[in-house]
């Protein structure tokens, strides 16, 4: 009786996020799939009453779009820069920070300050940063005078300045600037964390080593690291996630066309193939590619937790 | 290596710097710890043994005052320059290396003229295992271990480096009863063969007894008293003392002396030729009693335990401080525990008296 | 034993001791040093941003930067406050931000105590399922999502960017956690009582829950605050779009030759409620963030 009427109960408070969530999540997983294989399908067509065969069509032509290709290239040339720059920094700094008293709050606030930003605002600022100005779209010839702060240093110090992101920049240049944007994007949520890390590691170890006269950096690769690798697991692993996600901070920087303005869409990702692909109503091409997405992310994410049982202690 | 505490005091300070938060862990210390010798620091958590501990190892700075080992002064110098082996509380293992890597890590750390061929290291590890008979568990690692396993292993590591002083906090607390009496044998065992001297902290009396050749009871950051294990039990210098030694514990009375006559509730029990007209407190270790039916001192009986050898009587008394007065005596004594009030005499040298305002012990000539 | 004493006893102590004092000093340094530097690289956009949006377009353009404003330009400001429209942009933004966050957190609490309180069959399959769908790149949504946000007719409105986040699998999961810490008794004390689930839910759950509350709606409202895609899919009209596509659209040049100075002013703009929030709630932010490893 009472079990009937709790039963009941939990159903009624769960019932609004059940509706949604079958709408927005449940249906949409298995709608994807469908769509990923019905050969070409498209939103537009299916109104209009047209019947696809069923197949594995989109993902093929997912694979040898070059497009598609070149999306991937990006997105994996970005996680396998900004992930181990990222980490390695925001381990340094966890452990410097982690080591003093003095200011450790204040600076810990700090770092942890890219936190709080919009990705695409602070985009702007950064191609602020980077820019050149007077060279304009297609005038090759015009004399190039340099505001942005990045080069004007680089030019105090004597060195020639670079075209980054603007009119007839190179790839290497704009994959530069990504990752430093991205590296400083994604340093707070890892220094978070390996602090927390850290500060949960019982001194008694390091009171150990130093009764035992061991060196500092010994220290850090033989008890700091290995005590601390499920955090440095957890972060490299949602580091990869969200680096196979990379978007806005593309936006961010090159605006909606994916590139500099002479080579719109070089710089496309994963994510940003998606979206053109929606917007040009090829559904069942999108659905293959976020289906092959959700792949490259589980795959990554076993390879680590195949890896961290390996690596990681207890 | 003789080690000396000179004036030793450590203050932490209290929160914001704030002078009246600060406390005083360790109060003017001097000790000398004779070369070779197990020397415990016993005391209730709280009295500064392990702050004393630490800066014997160099963890930590004293406020004042000097440390030296043999003839240098190492007040100054860190922890890795002192030379000690150091074992913690929880043992400290390093849980991602096994025990050979445990083992092994601080010889790893040797430099210059110090430093050692893998053989000589491995050499080294394995003697020192074998010391502590753990030589058939290189290869596991610290979670596959017993307790008393990890604190072996924990031995280990502090000895292989062959150390002038060996240090032990509370190295058997974290072991179940029967594994305690049999670790601190061995502790005993170790340090007598390979002579090194060493400093334990505890804050169980029996322990730190049984094994020691010098127990340094402390309370509050003050020593109270230094010795030999039987001669502080024999002779404490104050209540304190006198109090934390001994289980079961000693019996304490409130009492008086009168013209040499020590009265407990208005009755004379003994002699104390020597001591002035006072109130006192009165300490009688439960083996200061004698089963006397024409006994000067009579309680009132609640049960009688006997426990193999000895007997022990629970009796009550009005001036009796504890709630119950705990008498152990031979089991050869026949027991009526029907009776209700059971009569004694006392062991003279059993008994002490202390000042009723400043606890210290008052002397009297015993017979 | 006696050869490592030996070797001990022959050094002089002083000059050990003096050394490892310098060491420890110039180690120290080093770690200011160092932590200083990457705290100023980490700050100096923010500083960019400020002091650039500070500057006439032509100090700006100066080939020997100036690294603070000769003349304060606040006018940039009310400029890029109209050519983005962002007094508009606000409205909506936190429009969407409130109702979401609000109804978010009702539908949260409400599941999170089904799950942590009340005995149903099939509650351990049904969460496991609900975590699962965690694992899944939001991307995969979208798709589907906006075709049924068409078919539904919601295109261009406040709806499409309120209702299809408004569960979010993840706040369920940390506000539960939350509820498992608060003892059982207390909930049959208060059944005893005869006091009502939701009074329960209500005078007990919600306040013991705070902080997790607190941090939910934080995260909520730095979401809508920085969602960019969705809304640009969906809603991007004027009369119902958010701030960072406004910011991007009004903008949308960020290289060449570009007014900077009043792009940076609407940056400012549109980064400074984050920073207010951060100042004064960063324990709730922070919190939240290493449980989640989500932006926004």
């Amino acid at each position: 009786m009472v079990d009937n009427k709790q039963q009941w109960k939990a159903w009624l408070y769960l019932s609004p996020a059940i509706v949604l969530l079958l709408v927005f999540t449940v249906w949409p997983i298995i709608n994807t799939i469908r769509m990923a294989f019905l050969e070409g399908y498209s939103g537009l067509q299916a109104v209009g009453g047209i019947n696809y065969s069923f197949g594995f069509g989109n993902f093929v032509k997912v694979i040898h779009y070059n497009k598609f290709i070149n999306c991937l290239k990006t997105t994996i040339l970005l996680c396998v820069l900004t992930v181990p720059i990222s980490t390695f920094l925001a381990l340094l700094i966890a452990v410097a920070l982690n080591s003093i008293k003095f200011l450790q709050k204040g600076l810990q606030t700090i770092f942890f300050l890219p936190y709080v930003t919009n990705s695409i605002a602070i985009g702007m600022v950064f191609a602020a940063m980077f820019n050149i100005v007077g060279s304009f779209y297609g005038t090759e010839n015009e004399i190039i005078v340099t505001a942005g702060i990045i080069n004007n240093v680089i030019e105090f110090f004597g060195g020639q300045s670079v075209n980054w992101i603007n009119y007839g920049s190179t790839y290497t240049a704009n994959i530069i600037v990504l990752t430093v944007y991205i590296v400083w994007n994604a340093l707070p949520f890892k220094i978070l964390v390996l602090l927390g890390g850290l500060q949960s590691i019982n001194t008694q170890y390091y009171d150990a080593a130093k009764v035992d006269g061991t060196p500092k950096r010994r220290v850090f690769t033989h008890i700091t690291v290995p005590l601390l690798s499920p955090m440095l697991a957890y972060v490299i692993i949602t580091g990869f996630i969200g680096g196979f996600k990379e978007y806005s901070s593309i936006v961010g920087i090159f605006g909606e066309t994916m590139g500099p303005a002479d080579d719109a869409r070089r710089l496309n990702t994963m994510v940003g193939f998606i979206y053109d692909a929606l917007s040009t109503n090829s559904q069942g091409t999108a659905s293959a590619a976020a289906l092959i997405l959700f792949g490259i992310i589980l795959v990554v994410t076993l390879i680590n937790t195949m890896v961290g049982k390996k690596k990681v202690h207890y | 290596m003789k080690i000396v505490l000179q004036n030793i005091t450590k203050i932490f300070p209290g929160r914001n710097k704030k002078v009246d938060e600060e406390v005083i862990a360790v109060n003017d210390f001097n000790l000398e710890i004779p070369d070779g010798k197990l020397i415990g620091l016993l005391g209730p958590s709280g009295c500064g043994k392990s702050t004393t501990l630490y800066m014997i190892s160099g963890l930590q700075k004293p406020s004042q005052g000097k440390i030296f080992f043999g003839e240098d002064d190492v007040t100054e110098l860190s922890t890795e320059n002192r030379g000690v082996g150091l074992v913690f509380q929880n043992y400290a293992l390093y849980p991602h290396m096994t025990v050979k890597q445990n083992i092994l890590f601080p010889l790893q750390n040797l430099k210059g003229d110090d430093k050692l061929s893998k053989q000589q290291m491995l050499d080294r590890a394995v003697y020192a295992a074998k010391l502590v008979q753990i030589d058939d568990l290189m290869e596991r690692k610290p979670s596959e271990l017993s307790g008393g396993q990890q604190q072996r292993v924990a031995i280990a590591r502090a000895l292989v480096k062959m150390p002038r002083v060996l240090l032990l906090d509370e190295p058997l607390s974290n072991l179940d009863a029967r594994l305690r009496l049999q670790t601190r044998e061995e502790i005993r065992k170790i340090q007598k063969k390979t002579g090194i001297t060493t400093v334990f902290v505890t804050h169980d009396q029996e322990e730190a007894m049984s094994i020691s050749d010098m127990i340094v009871v402390m309370k509050l950051g003050i020593i109270q008293q230094v010795g030999n294990p039987q001669n502080v039990y024999d002779d404490p210098v104050n209540l304190f003392v006198a109090k934390f030694l001994g289980t079961p514990p000693i019996n304490v009375f409130e009492g008086s002396v009168k013209e040499g006559k020590l009265y407990l509730d208005g009755t004379a029990v003994m002699d104390v030729k020597g001591a002035d007209d006072r109130e006192v407190f009165v300490g009688i270790r439960p083996e200061g009693f004698i089963l006397d039916e024409n006994g000067p001192m009579q309680c009132h009986l609640n049960n009688v335990e006997v426990m193999g050898r000895d007997v022990s009587i629970v009796s009550t008394s009005k001036c009796s401080v504890n709630p119950v007065i705990r008498s152990i005596i031979n089991a050869d004594n026949k027991v009526d525990a029907s009776c209700e009030n059971v009569r004694f005499s006392l062991k003279p040298h059993k008994v002490f008296l202390f000042d009723k305002q400043d606890e210290k012990r008052i002397y009297f000539e015993v017979r | 034993m006696s050869e490592s004493n030996g070797v001990m006893q022959n050094r002089d102590m002083q000059r050990i001791a003096l050394k490892q004092k310098i060491l420890k000093g110039t180690a120290l340094f080093f770690v200011y040093a160092f932590l200083i530097i990457m705290a100023l690289i980490v700050l100096f956009p923010f500083y960019w941003m400020v002091i650039s949006s500070l500057k006439t377009l032509a100090e700006y353009r100066l080939s020997a930067p100036t690294f603070w404003p000769r003349q304060v330009m606040l006018s940039n400001y009310a400029e890029a406050f109209t050519a983005a429209n962002l007094g508009k942009l606000f409205v909506n933004t936190m429009y969407v931000g409130v109702v979401s966050t609000l109804l978010s957190l009702v539908i949260t609490v409400l599941s999170a105590f089904a799950f942590a309180r009340l005995e149903f069959k099939g509650r351990e399959t049904m969460f496991g399922l609900l975590l699962a769908t965690m694992m899944i790149p939001g991307e995969l949504f979208t798709i589907t999502n906006y075709a049924t946000v068409t078919r539904l007719g919601w295109m261009n409105s406040f709806k499409v960017l309120i209702v299809p986040f408004l569960v979010s699998v993840f706040y369920i999961f940390l506000l539960r956690q939350n509820f498992l810490q608060i003892p059982n008794e207390l909930y049959l004390a208060a059944k005893v009582d005869g006091t009502s689930d939701l009074k329960y839910l209500w005078k007990v759950m919600v306040p013991l829950s705070m902080p997790t509350l607190i941090s939910i709606t934080i995260l909520k409202m730095m979401g809508a605050w920085n969602s960019y895609i969705w809304p640009r899919l969906v809603a991007n009209d004027a009369a119902h779009q958010m701030i960072t596509n406004g910011l991007r659209n009004a903008f949308t040049d960020t290289t060449g030759d570009v007014n900077y100075p009043v792009q940076m002013a609407a940056v400012a703009i549109v980064s400074a409620p984050l920073f207010l929030i951060f100042v004064f709630l960063r324990k709730y932010i922070m919190a939240g963030v290493s449980r989640s490893g989500i932006k926004g």
